[in-house]
């Protein structure tokens, strides 16, 4: 499906963002409402009380209760806006989560400039990391005589996910701070060296759309583009097994155990 | 009204403080006006030199990858051929907000306004510590000589951002070392300031002015220097921190594991990066009302005085600000909500943040409030104080979405961000900041500055002004994302880059409404209409000092008999009431 793109919000394709935007609308509502009445007062004194010929200004203040009113009013919106439409849609985001065997789940690591997407694979289980053995052709570090990374798959910038299913993607970087950002998604998460912070979603439409970085990561940050592809689970899986897996030993097959040193030239 | 007495006290001024040589006057003086003027004539030219940078910046977002005809060829490395390099378009972002916060703003607002007025408005001869008045300004020159300095080390300039966030801003280049000497020269000047400014407005009082007499200028310099100087030192230590992870090969902010390039980083590790963004923000926020409260203080003074009416409410809006002062140590964190903070703490500062919106709802009131029953004048100050004030309401109403962290997730890092607090600090504080320098230049130089030309350079300024931040908030909305040196890279980037061609040039078309500005600025030194002591019929201390105000301010210590606002007062003949005139006897 091909996203318009143009004034105004983006195309929300996740579950949770309806609230986000519900928000983001009243809010510019209450704002235009509060800055044209109160402009229009501004004018009308403006224009009331400007100097002429016999015209003196008052040593009395204005002694009505209005203004204070409305500062309640304000404040008691403000409540609302918080209580009502905020804490219930970010508590949803940060803490209703999926239990791990309903959901996929998947590691995101930003790195100078790319993304990497660490799928655990049938197993479930992501194979052991350990920077010291990270090289170009692993940037992630993945140990290949952990069993569990037999299965693994890293996919660079490239983020296929199934649609109506919830996600939940571990965030995080190895090198500086970048923020996994998806608008489309309403997503926005740091990636923050030595953390790993969980986020969950689930795309409502399939769609191909771009992730971001939100975070000034370096000279490249304007480049670092990564694509999220939301498709039918046929499809996704079609994607799934057409990926090398590269952790697998070469002869795994016959005798698992031995050929794991090969990995370790970089 | 007491000319005869000038001119015989004119002469006793002059005997006490004999006549100094030219360098010990206006270069290495220890007079709180003439470092006022110090400050404000080198803030100028920092934030017109930050302004600049941006103007750069526009053109690669407006033409990305195109070269910049003429000016593009001058600037060496940075622009080869006139294309501008990514590298060098992070150094001059980084450059260009450090330059206009703390090189710009705030030595414009407390070294500049804070050092002219406060020892004026309080009735004081001086400073508290003159000598430490003068070190604080030499400091910042200093700061801001190492700044510039840092354009030609190899690297270029910081870029990492104006926030600095480790681990980026430890593996950037030197620029980045220079940065933090620069940052810790300019924190330590302010923190010489402040301390300055406490003490003067707490022990100099003239006779018979109490803390509610002040004119509420002086309240809000008050507020600001406390500010200054209880949340600046959390940030000079994160700056030595950071410099130590540079220089010293520590670990304060950097964590155990990284992996730069393909390489594994040899440093110790065990740091953390949350801790620099929550040490820089329990400044930069505070920072935030450092940059607005001076601004609110001068609009204030500028819109009693031209509205011919007492303040309204003046107890309301010095609870206000005190009241805002100190809220404004806790919301800092929610410039981090997307740190992947649990929601029982962002919903803290959730609250937080929305309680400090109230103070301010009560500063607009206070002040749109004024206007009612006055007799308004429309001076040239009164347009930028007017201004301000639905400037100010535009940038903190867009602060609500950014405070709530729902909307926060899609509109964090976006150019909402960038519309929101510009649209604080430019068009409202530097607006506010315009006004000062048209309200008290009388004061200063003895001369008017050009109506006409002054209200040239408002309409032109405030329109393009607008035509700057106002689509920021519409690119901001429509997901584009600050920080990117190439916008059209996205495809809802590139679906709205016709606002940054409309931003760009009204950006170049109010940098051209400045130069107005300063021309009017230096020409009126020489042509502009002389004034006498109190052109603008002001109830206030500084206006009864002669014009210029001599070494040592008041030819007579001044006694103050009542409130610094007392316009139009029923039974008086004329429509002011200054602070100092004692009472006729009943």
């Amino acid at each position: 499906m091909e996203l318009k793109y143009g004034y105004g919000l983006v195309p929300d394709l996740s579950a949770h963002g309806a609230g986000i935007d519900h928000l983001i609308k009243v809010l510019h509502v209450f704002m235009v409402v509060l800055f044209v009445g109160w402009g229009v007062f501004l004018l009308y004194c403006l224009i009331k009380y400007r100097r002429r010929p016999g015209h003196k200004a008052s040593y009395e203040s204005n002694k009505s209760k209005l203004p204070k009113y409305a500062e309640i009013a304000v404040v008691g919106f403000e409540v609302f806006l918080l209580v009502g439409l905020s804490f219930p849609v970010w508590s949803k985001y940060k803490r209703d989560f999926p239990a791990d065997k309903d959901a996929l789940v998947v590691r995101v690591i930003g790195q100078q400039f790319v993304w990497n997407i660490h799928y655990p694979g049938e197993d479930g289980k992501f194979g052991r990391t350990d920077p010291k053995l990270a090289s170009g052709s692993n940037p992630l570090g993945i140990d290949d005589k952990d069993p569990a990374s037999w299965d693994d798959v890293v996919s660079v910038n490239q983020f296929h996910i199934p649609v109506n299913k919830p996600i939940i993607s571990h965030i995080s970087a190895m090198d500086v701070i970048h923020s996994f950002g998806v608008p489309v998604l309403r997503l926005k998460q740091d990636a923050t060296p030595g953390m790993e912070v969980p986020i969950w979603f689930q795309a409502v439409k399939t769609g191909v759309f771009d992730i971001v970085c939100s975070q000034l990561c370096g000279v490249g940050h304007s480049l670092m583009k990564g694509v999220v592809t939301v498709e039918s689970a046929e499809d996704y899986q079609k994607w799934f097994a057409e990926q090398p897996k590269q952790f697998k030993p070469k002869a795994a097959e016959k005798a698992p155990a031995p050929a794991a040193e090969k990995k370790q030239e970089g | 009204m007491h000319q005869p007495v000038h001119a015989a006290h004119h002469e006793a001024a002059h005997a006490e403080h004999h006549e100094l040589g030219f360098i010990q006057k206006y270069i290495f003086s220890v007079d709180h006006k003439v470092i006022g003027v110090q400050y404000t004539v080198t803030a100028l030219l920092f934030l017109f030199f930050g302004f600049c940078l941006m103007m750069l910046m526009r053109w690669q977002l407006a033409y990305p990858g195109e070269p910049l005809p003429v000016i593009g060829n001058w600037l060496g490395e940075g622009m080869p051929g006139g294309v501008m390099l990514p590298e060098f378009y992070n150094s001059l972002g980084a450059m260009h907000g450090t330059i206009m916060v703390f090189l710009g703003v705030v030595p414009l607002a407390v070294g500049g306004f804070g050092n002219y007025l406060v020892p004026l408005q309080v009735g004081a001869p001086d400073m508290a510590f003159p000598k430490l008045n003068a070190a604080s300004y030499w400091v910042y020159f200093v700061g801001g000589v190492i700044m510039l300095a840092s354009f030609f080390v190899p690297g270029g300039a910081a870029n990492s951002g104006w926030t600095s966030y480790p681990p980026l801003s430890v593996v950037a280049t030197a620029g980045q070392t220079w940065w933090l000497i620069g940052m810790v020269a300019l924190i330590t000047s302010s923190l010489l300031g402040s301390i300055n400014i406490i003490v003067t407005i707490v022990q100099l009082r003239a006779k018979g002015l109490s803390f509610f007499r002040l004119p509420f200028l002086v309240w809000a310099q008050f507020v600001t220097s406390f500010l200054l100087l209880l949340a600046f030192p959390p940030l000079e230590a994160a700056g030595i921190l950071q410099l130590m992870d540079r220089v010293a090969g520590t670990s304060f902010f950097m964590p155990t594991g990284l992996v730069v390039s393909g390489n594994a980083l040899p440093v110790a590790g065990g740091g953390s990066p949350l801790l620099w963004q929550h040490l820089f923000w329990f400044l930069a926020h505070p920072e935030v009302y450092v940059l607005i409260l001076p601004a609110i203080g001068i609009v204030t003074e500028v819109i009693v005085n031209n509205t011919r009416k007492p303040l309204y409410g003046y107890k309301t809006i010095v609870y206000a600000v005190l009241f805002l002062g100190f809220m404004s140590f806790i919301v800092w964190a929610h410039h981090m909500f997307m740190t992947g903070m649990g929601v029982t703490m962002s919903n803290f500062f959730q609250v937080t943040t929305m309680i400090i919106s109230i103070p301010s709802v009560v500063v607009l009131t206070v002040l749109i409030l004024t206007l009612w029953g006055a007799s308004i004048r429309f001076t040239l100050p009164m347009h930028f104080a007017l201004a301000f004030l639905p400037m100010f309401a535009i940038g903190g109403l867009t602060g609500l979405p950014l405070g709530l962290t729902a909307s926060d997730i899609y509109l964090h890092d976006t150019y909402y961000v960038i519309g929101h607090f510009h649209y604080v600090v430019a068009p409202g504080t530097l607006f506010a900041l315009f006004a000062g320098i048209y309200y008290w230049y009388p004061k200063v130089t003895g001369k008017q500055m050009s109506r006409f030309w002054g209200k040239t350079h408002f309409w032109l300024s405030f329109l393009a002004i607008n035509g700057v931040f106002f689509p920021m908030l519409i690119q901001g909305i429509a997901g584009l994302n600050r920080r990117l040196y190439d916008p059209t890279f996205y495809a809802h980037g590139a679906a709205i880059q016709d606002l940054n061609v409309i931003i760009s040039i009204s950006a170049w078309c109010l940098g051209a409404a400045q130069l107005i500005f300063i021309l009017n600025f230096f020409l009126s030194l020489k042509w502009g209409k002389k004034v006498g002591d109190n052109p603008w019929e002001a109830t206030t201390l500084e206006w009864a000092t002669p014009t210029p105000p001599p070494h040592g301010n008041f030819l007579t210590e001044p006694v103050v008999y009542r409130g610094p606002y007392e316009y139009s007062v029923p039974g008086e003949e004329k429509d002011f009431l200054p602070q100092h005139v004692a009472p006729a006897k009943a």
